[in-house]
């Protein structure tokens, strides 16, 4: 548009010239070829299992892409409402059908563990550069790990290894943005010290004219004056002591 | 949308953690979420309070209008409360008509209200037979993450707690007054998993467990209101060790309700 | 609007020229935005601006239930603007009344006009917009509040959609009515902006206004949508700690 590039979807900006990328900060996981995701059986039929995979719509699932020789009506046999697959994505059709499939290394049914779901955006800071993310967490947890790129993340092992990779995928969701998030969590796999829990802050911090008796029981909000537009005044009053 | 299809493993995840005595995201069996309280948070009721137990947040408004008595009870005011479940606060609330189980949420918690007497409604009463004070609690669930009856139940009771009694703008007194609250029910809700019974439960919890019991206590020693609710069955100690925990936990909640401190 | 005995009607506009609250005639209400404030939604913000509050959340896209109005070659928008019981003065009976549905329908209508909707057939993308406490600007707030959790939810857009309502006061044009000037006001027009192309997707208007105050107020009101654009951009770059370069700009 009149020589410049204006992004669809909210995300940082990359230049590696002479390409410039916007990777995703949020939203639901959005297929792709190739991509591996771990699903749940939410509807059986007499030829396929229809599968949420956390995308825009159901996956089927035929039963011809499944290592088992199967007649039709046998596919309650073999895959029932909640189980959990790893399975690959084929193809999407231009009418927005996701095709998957089990017929692949690493692909099939899961038994045990379980399954930690987080924001699909930050799937890339599970992994880490190369792998590092998810070498850091086996290494010092000897769970196993299975990152689907939809966001869930199949975990298995000791209730304590499952415990402490728990803890560590919800920090990498909460601090994504952050530099230096390995090390983070590489420091908090060796103390055993759990990652502090997010701040509770108040939901409302801009009060016109505030109510008689407003208290808010916690932590006190840091008045943000970046926050108001050019051209308006600032003149909301501070907040109250607590 | 029907009620999400839950992972088999993770269900089964949770009720091995509850066997040793362990919870999904790290809280031992008595344990809340942290809870924060923000009473006034409406200034267009005459008391709120947004109460958020974790990632679940409800919102309470109370409005206090002239009304007209009931004609079986002439020398009373009336008490209402209603929930909406709003399609805004989980991906399984649907917009429409109230839900069977917002009815339940509001039915719960004006159990507890109105059997503790937390307000004399016969002080509501302006002439009797002809004019009273209508007192509406309207239940605003924003993020639903689990345990709503409680979280809704600490919203209203916070703010009745806080609620002004608008009689100077209504012409029925020279000047507002605070409303009299003169009981603190508090609403504390478990679930079973296995052979283990826990407070406050989260999303996953609910959709694992295998019953739910919520007992509401006042500041007197009382049991004023019980629900058993989903799938499941408790026994005659299961309940009494409930109760126990209710009025440890109803202890903390009813100063959180008046004011002391999270 | 309407006729009000004239003893009722406060002083609008003082002799110095400011309003009711000491505004100047182009300024807006004070504005926060928290992007991302509620957790099971796909996309979420909280708007407070002024004494509004206002809660938007987007899941989507998904699929659409009931299933007869999905389309084959986009996905739908459905909006749902409600009021809570609490957030007017008077006790408001839960439910969507006449104007809620109205204002639901419009709003779903600009939103779908600024979504690339056609990369996701047979899909819904759901808005939900509560009105937790109103004065005047309800549905500006949730077109701003609903847009930022658009953005919020990845959901791929022409722009933000910053809007705000302009209005006739004791005879001079205003921007952003509180509640005692759009009661007692001439004239009201809620308006919501594209700022990248200039276009206007919501546009509604009631009261009186000349063909010259009508050209003065759409000025008005295209020069406080792109402050609050900022404002907007602001909150998501708040939302994920980034800090710099323009959200909505990806390069030259």
């Amino acid at each position: 548009m009149g020589g410049r590039l204006y992004a669809s979807v909210l995300g940082l900006l990359q230049r590696r010239p002479p390409l410039v990328r916007v990777v995703p900060l949020s939203g639901r996981y959005i297929p792709k070829a190739q991509d591996v995701v771990v699903g749940t059986v939410c509807d059986v039929q007499g030829t396929f299992w229809l599968l949420d995979i956390a995308a825009p719509r159901w996956a089927p699932l035929h039963m011809t892409g499944t290592p088992w020789k199967i007649d039709f009506g046998e596919t309650g046999q073999y895959l029932h409402v909640g189980d959990s697959v790893v399975v690959g994505v084929e193809a999407i059709e231009n009418t927005g059908r996701i095709g998957v499939t089990m017929l692949g290394e690493g692909l099939g049914k899961l038994e045990g563990g379980t399954i930690v779901t987080i924001s699909a955006a930050k799937v890339p800071r599970v992994i880490g550069r190369g792998g590092s993310m998810i070498t850091t967490m086996t290494r010092l947890t000897g769970a196993e790990i299975v990152v689907g790129q939809n966001g869930r993340i199949w975990v298995g092992g000791s209730p304590e290894a499952i415990r402490r990779v728990r803890e560590c995928l919800k920090l990498i969701e909460r601090q994504g943005q952050r530099s230096g998030l390995t090390e983070m969590v590489e420091r908090y796999l060796k103390s055993s010290q759990p990652p502090p829990p997010p701040p509770v802050e108040p939901l409302s911090t801009l009060v016109e004219r505030p109510a008689p008796g407003t208290e808010v029981f916690v932590a006190n909000p840091e008045p943000d004056g970046a926050l108001f537009p050019e051209g308006v005044d600032g003149d909301v009053p501070p907040p109250e002591d607590n | 949308m029907s009620e999400e299809v839950a992972a088999e493993i993770l269900t089964t995840h949770i009720l091995e953690l509850a066997r040793d005595g362990r919870r999904l995201d790290g809280r031992g069996p008595d344990d809340y979420r942290e809870i924060s309280v923000e009473p006034g948070f409406v200034t267009t009721a005459d008391g709120s309070a947004l109460v958020r137990f974790g990632d679940t947040a409800v919102l309470c408004g109370v409005k206090l209008e002239p009304g007209k008595p009931f004609p079986d009870t002439p020398n009373a005011g009336v008490l209402t409360t209603n929930a909406e479940l709003v399609p805004l606060s989980s991906p399984t609330f649907e917009p429409g008509p109230p839900h069977p189980r917002a009815i339940e949420v509001s039915r719960v918690v004006d159990r507890s209200i109105r059997a503790a007497e937390t307000i004399d409604l016969k002080k509501l009463c302006v002439t009797p037979g002809e004019k009273c004070w209508t007192c509406f609690v309207d239940i605003h669930v924003l993020d639903h993450a689990g345990n709503l009856i409680d979280a809704a139940q600490l919203a209203a009771l916070t703010a009745l707690t806080h609620a002004t009694l608008p009689a100077k703008r209504f012409g029925i007194a020279e000047s507002d007054s605070p409303l009299e609250v003169n009981h603190y029910p508090v609403e504390v809700t478990f679930c079973r998993l296995g052979d283990a019974i826990v407070v406050d439960p989260s999303r996953d919890e609910e959709r694992a467990a295998q019953g739910r019991i919520t007992v509401a206590t006042d500041e007197q020693g009382n049991v004023v209101a019980m629900q058993k609710g989903l799938i499941g069955a408790f026994s005659p100690d299961d309940l009494r060790d409930v109760v126990e925990r209710a009025f440890k936990h109803g202890e903390r909640m009813r100063a959180i309700a008046r004011g002391g401190g999270t | 609007m309407g006729s009000v005995g004239a003893k009722d009607v406060p002083v609008l506009i003082g002799e110095d020229g400011r309003r009711i609250d000491g505004r100047r005639a182009d300024e807006l209400r004070p504005m926060k935005i928290t992007a991302g404030a509620l957790h099971q939604a796909d996309g979420s913000a909280f708007v407070e601006w002024g004494m509004n509050k206002v809660m938007a959340a987007v899941y989507g896209p998904r699929e659409v239930h009931p299933r007869h109005l999905q389309e084959n070659n986009k996905a739908i928008v459905q909006c749902r603007y409600n009021m809570a019981a609490f957030s007017v003065d008077e006790r408001k009976r839960p439910g969507l009344d006449r104007r809620s549905q109205e204002i639901s329908k419009v709003i779903a209508e600009a939103l779908e006009s600024v979504v690339f909707a056609e990369e996701y057939p047979r899909t819904s993308i759901d808005v939900y917009i509560e009105v937790l406490q109103a004065n005047a600007g309800t549905r500006c707030a949730g077109v701003v509040a609903a847009s930022v959790a658009l953005a919020d939810a990845g959901i791929p857009m022409v722009d933000l959609l910053p809007s705000v309502a302009v209005g006739k006061v004791a005879g001079h044009i205003v921007l952003d009515l509180k509640k005692e000037e759009d009661n007692f006001g001439e004239a009201d027009m809620p308006m919501a902006l594209v700022p990248q192309s200039g276009r206007l997707v919501l546009l509604q208007m009631e009261g009186r206004l000349s063909k010259a105050e009508f050209a003065t107020a759409l000025d008005m009101g295209v020069a406080g949508c792109k402050t609050i654009y900022g404002t907007m951009k602001q909150a998501l770059r708040d939302r994920y700690n980034v800090t710099g370069s323009d959200p909505t700009e990806a390069g030259q």
